[in-house]
């Protein structure tokens, strides 16, 4: 599927879940069954990355110039080969601007050019324990979140069994499996200038630099 | 001119509509004729080397936002399907079992002919390549209200045909003046159940085109739908769907199981 010289780049659609960490889930389940929600989710809670937002490890990421600091996503993310089937795993970031609500698609917060770190390499996913893997994020060198896929909601073949119900992963397709969030129900944040550093044992890690928007 | 890819003898191939008939114009059969029942109809776009963006818009006509209850928006509300959403013209698109409500959205579809970065409205039309329509099915069972309307109901294998043509933004500039000008019909088993005009679009193609381009760049291939006007009824196995946009297409399909 890809040349192992040649560093990993998303051909597929790139589809995240939302809500995917028990601890933002319970903080939120409160609000659940007020307006606008009116309910918990039933189906897992989607979102695309689009083509635009892919960057390679190592490039910079440019932030809006009215946007004074942005949501880091540590994600470990499947990547499907034929049949839907799921062949690798690579670490991600979906950089976000940061939003309180999530009743609307987040395209304008999440599909921005460049906001979505993407590492060179995958792994095999023969060689992941994906519900037991552990990423650590950094900025500028400090240890500032580690996110354990032990505490989702979903597990990952739960997940990819509740979307799978109603559509059908292609080669070269991605899916996020989740980000978590701080006790404070907030993400780790980056502004210009920061870098940030997603790792994870046996991966290559994911480092990309924060840079203002070129005028 | 108007181009089609379809399914021929075993193989992929580019046309273009001729005399009511369809003309290969590639090698080994370019100049070949063939009928519009002779071929199977994907969809109009020419592969693209990574997924190509779809962004699709909710509430974009102020008669389906007061159908639907809501009061017309302030931005665009838009969502981003995925690729294998798509399927051709005369296609078969799957009804679940036992859902209630299910219906379509005829929509005109934008097709980006260039790389669109920070476009101004008053250039807009420079980066469109073509027009082509959409049915951009929904199945009410589904909503929830999480990032509404959510991938259950919009992002399902089959319920996204698109075709059968796609037309030069040219042909479309030159005969109607701008997208914003045709009329746009449904029928369903031959009724008519939708009417709309793209003039009554709350947010316009160069609108979308300038709010998507401020902080996505859009390539060649990319899709925008651009909303569906009032009019959408639930539709059963079986029901004949003809989505039709003024200059572009009728698009049809039908519902299986």
């Amino acid at each position: 599927m890809q040349n192992n010289l040649k560093p990993y780049w998303p051909i597929g659609t790139v589809y995240g879940a939302l809500l995917n960490f028990k601890r933002e889930w319970d903080l939120r389940a409160p609000q659940m069954s007020e307006a606008p929600h009116k309910g918990a989710p039933k189906a897992p809670v989607l979102f695309i990355k689009t083509a635009n937002t892919f960057t390679a490890s190592g490039d910079s990421i440019a932030i809006p110039a009215n946007v004074p600091e942005v949501d880091v996503g540590a994600n470990l993310a499947w990547v499907f080969g034929a049949d839907a089937r799921v062949v690798a795993c690579v670490l991600v970031n979906d950089v976000s601007i940061p939003h309180e609500s999530y009743y609307r698609p987040p395209v304008k917060f999440k599909c921005v050019d460049g906001f979505l770190g993407v590492s060179a390499k995958c792994k095999p996913v023969a060689e992941v324990q994906t519900d037991a893997l552990v990423l650590t994020v950094k900025v500028n060198g400090h240890t500032v979140q580690s996110v354990s896929y032990a505490d989702t909601v979903r597990a990952s073949q739960k997940l990819f069994a509740d979307i799978s119900e109603f559509m059908t992963f292609q080669e070269g397709d991605v899916l996020l499996l989740g980000s978590d969030c701080l006790p404070d129900g907030k993400r780790p944040r980056a502004k210009v200038g920061d870098v940030v550093e997603i790792s994870a044992p046996g991966f290559e890690s994911l480092v990309n630099e924060f840079v203002g928007e070129a005028a | 001119m108007k181009h089609a890819r379809i399914a021929w003898t075993g193989a992929v191939h580019e046309a273009v509509e001729s005399n009511g008939e369809l003309l290969l114009t590639h090698s080994p059969w370019a100049g070949k004729r063939l009928k519009f029942d002779e071929v199977v109809w994907l969809p109009p776009m020419a592969p693209v080397q990574q997924a190509r963006t779809i962004l699709a818009l909710g509430l974009n006509y102020a008669d389906h936002a007061k159908e639907l209850a809501f009061k017309a928006p302030e931005e665009p509300l838009v969502f981003v399907k995925g690729e294998a959403s798509l399927i051709g013209h005369k296609a078969l698109t799957r009804r679940p079992q036992g859902v209630t409500h299910m219906h379509y959205e005829c929509e005109l579809a934008v097709v980006i002919g260039r790389t669109a970065k920070h476009v101004k409205k008053e250039n807009a039309y420079d980066y469109v390549g073509g027009y082509t329509v959409a049915n951009d099915y929904a199945i009410r069972d589904y909503l929830e209200n999480w990032y509404r309307p959510n991938f259950r109901v919009k992002n399902r294998d089959t319920c996204t045909p698109i075709g059968p043509w796609l037309v030069d933004a040219k042909d479309i500039h030159d005969v109607y003046g701008s997208p914003m000008n045709l009329s746009l019909q449904t029928t369903v088993n031959g009724k008519v159940t939708q009417s709309g005009h793209t003039s009554d679009m709350i947010f316009d193609v160069p609108t979308l085109i300038e709010y998507f381009s401020a902080f996505m760049t859009l390539q060649p291939g990319d899709l925008i739908l651009t909303g569906t006007p009032d009019g959408v009824v639930n539709c059963e196995v079986g029901d004949v769907i003809v989505t039709c946009i003024e200059g572009v297409g009728d698009l049809i399909n039908t519902l299986g199981e």
